[in-house]
């Protein structure tokens, strides 16, 4: 018999089983007090409105849930999107407090598979779109286009590997009653249908901020182009007859 | 911040409203674990934790329609749940005529009761508490004041760009364009860049000002530490979850 299971990326509570849910819990709360570590030196008075803003901006955009299939829905994840503005570790807090607070007041994804939705989307997703984006990085130096391609290629990688790892917790917690392979299947064959929309909400994003606060970009840091000096003749003022 | 008129907040002078934000939040969390290690054949226990949170809605004054209402957002997920009685494999068992797996029809009930008690529970949380109390209970809880920023940030930066999208929509309506559903959806696509930007752009601003009359990162805090009595108060609907389950798993 055929068997195929479609599952909403964003988990709800028993989905999962209990120890499974409590492993994850640890492993997120481990990678956010790394990233917090890390995030100190990130986060000064220019950089706090940012990391504020693409929050809730992420935020917004996973609140647009929409059904691919009968059973599933998927949503923007936008780990790349904030790992590029705003670096990895401020990037995976504010993916982190977007899932917690959708958890405690939107009463979306279950409160006990908060654990292994951060580690999914904030540590995995961002630490995937991150690296993509260090990787690609003499390309997205070169121009808005080079730069348009990494965000998009980016939000790609970290979409489909982060619904990856949700298929690592299914393997482990899930219910058995279904096969793997099928519902894998279905999973990645979604995620790669939403990273398609993910990378060119994150292209359009990052390339206006790039192109009008070049500065705010955190992927570009230290890459901006010198400043340029011009000469133009001087205007001498004319006598004044009046 | 305006968070008093707030979509999930319902205003009102109960016991669990007046509840520090604190207390609730480690309610609601020790609760929905409970009600996850409960194994799924139990059906009495999960009954009686529809009871109990229906005890808690009536001490609140929340009345069911308002958290019915907001409870279509787990919709996506029973729809799997309905689904799985006929996609799961194993031993298959008759129910009005239809034949159904009885491992996928059990696994379709545990998602179903454990998500939809999950969700009824936050809602009771986001209900009687709003999003700055909330912030203000992470931060008694002792949650990073990195965190917290960030969190009373995004809170206060969502009105912002609802706001901004607004103005945009406003401009664009007042230039000819005609908005209808989908095609509103192609102009907002892209116009999304333009957005960020402004909305940070604003936000900014907002922070500044924020900064300049005296914020540093923490939401000012005006009550005293919640006592052992308001725990214990606080704690009630854990200890009978607790209970219900003890009983679930032990007694015959």
């Amino acid at each position: 018999m055929v068997v195929s299971a479609s599952t909403a990326m964003h988990m709800s509570d028993g989905l999962i089983n209990a120890p499974v849910s409590v492993i994850f819990a640890g492993v997120a709360v481990a990678g956010l007090a790394a990233a917090l570590v890390g995030a100190r030196r990130d986060l000064d008075d220019r950089t706090a409105p940012m990391a504020g803003l693409v929050a809730a901006f992420v935020f917004a955009t996973q609140m647009l849930n929409f059904p691919i299939l009968p059973g599933v829905s998927g949503h923007l994840l936008g780990g790349a999107l904030a790992a590029i503005l705003v670096g990895p570790w401020v990037g995976a807090l504010c993916v982190g407090i977007v899932l917690a607070v959708q958890a405690l007041v939107f009463a979306d994804g279950g409160l006990t598979a908060l654990g292994a939705n951060v580690t999914n989307m904030a540590l995995i997703g961002v630490a995937a779109g991150f690296g993509t984006a260090m990787l690609l990085r003499p390309l997205a130096a070169r121009g808005r286009t080079g730069l348009m391609i990494v965000c998009f290629v980016a939000a790609f990688v970290n979409t489909v590997v982060a619904s990856a790892g949700f298929i690592l917790q299914f393997a482990l917690g899930g219910d058995a009653a279904f096969s793997l392979g099928a519902v894998a299947g279905s999973v990645l064959g979604l995620h790669c249908l939403i990273g398609i929309g993910e990378g060119v909400i994150t292209a359009l994003t990052v390339g206006a901020v790039a192109a009008a606060r070049p500065d705010l970009v955190h992927l570009l840091r230290g890459r901006s182009a010198p400043l340029e000096l011009r000469d133009a003749p001087v205007a001498t003022p004319k006598e004044s007859t009046a | 911040m305006s968070s008093g008129h707030h979509l999930l907040y319902r205003p009102g002078d109960s016991v669990v409203h007046r509840l520090p934000a604190q207390v609730k939040i480690v309610c609601a969390l020790l609760g929905v674990l409970c009600v996850v290690a409960t194994p799924r054949t139990e059906f009495l226990a999960f009954a009686g934790y529809l009871v109990l949170l229906a005890v808690i809605w009536a001490i609140a004054a929340v009345p069911f329609g308002h958290i019915a209402r907001r409870a279509v957002i787990e919709v996506p997920f029973v729809v799997i749940a309905l689904v799985m009685p006929f996609l799961g494999g194993g031993d298959r068992i008759t129910v009005l005529g239809m034949s159904l797996s009885e491992q996928g029809t059990l696994a379709g009930w545990n998602i179903l009761a454990k998500g939809t008690l999950g969700v009824l529970v936050s809602l009771t949380l986001a209900a009687t508490t709003t999003p700055g109390e909330l912030v203000v209970g992470l931060q008694r809880l002792r949650a990073p004041a990195v965190i917290t920023t960030i969190a009373t940030l995004m809170l206060r930066y969502l009105e912002v760009i609802a706001a901004e999208a607004r103005r945009m929509r406003t401009a664009r309506v007042s230039r000819g364009h005609d908005p209808r559903f989908l095609w509103q959806v192609g102009a907002t696509a892209r116009g999304i860049g333009t957005l960020f930007v402004r909305s940070y752009e604003r936000g900014e601003r907002v922070h500044l000002a924020m900064v300049s009359r005296g914020w540093t990162g923490r939401m000012p805090d005006y009550g005293a530490p919640a006592t052992l009595r308001t725990w214990l108060t606080g704690l009630t609907p854990v200890l009978v979850t607790g209970a219900v389950l003890a009983a679930a798993v032990w007694l015959p």
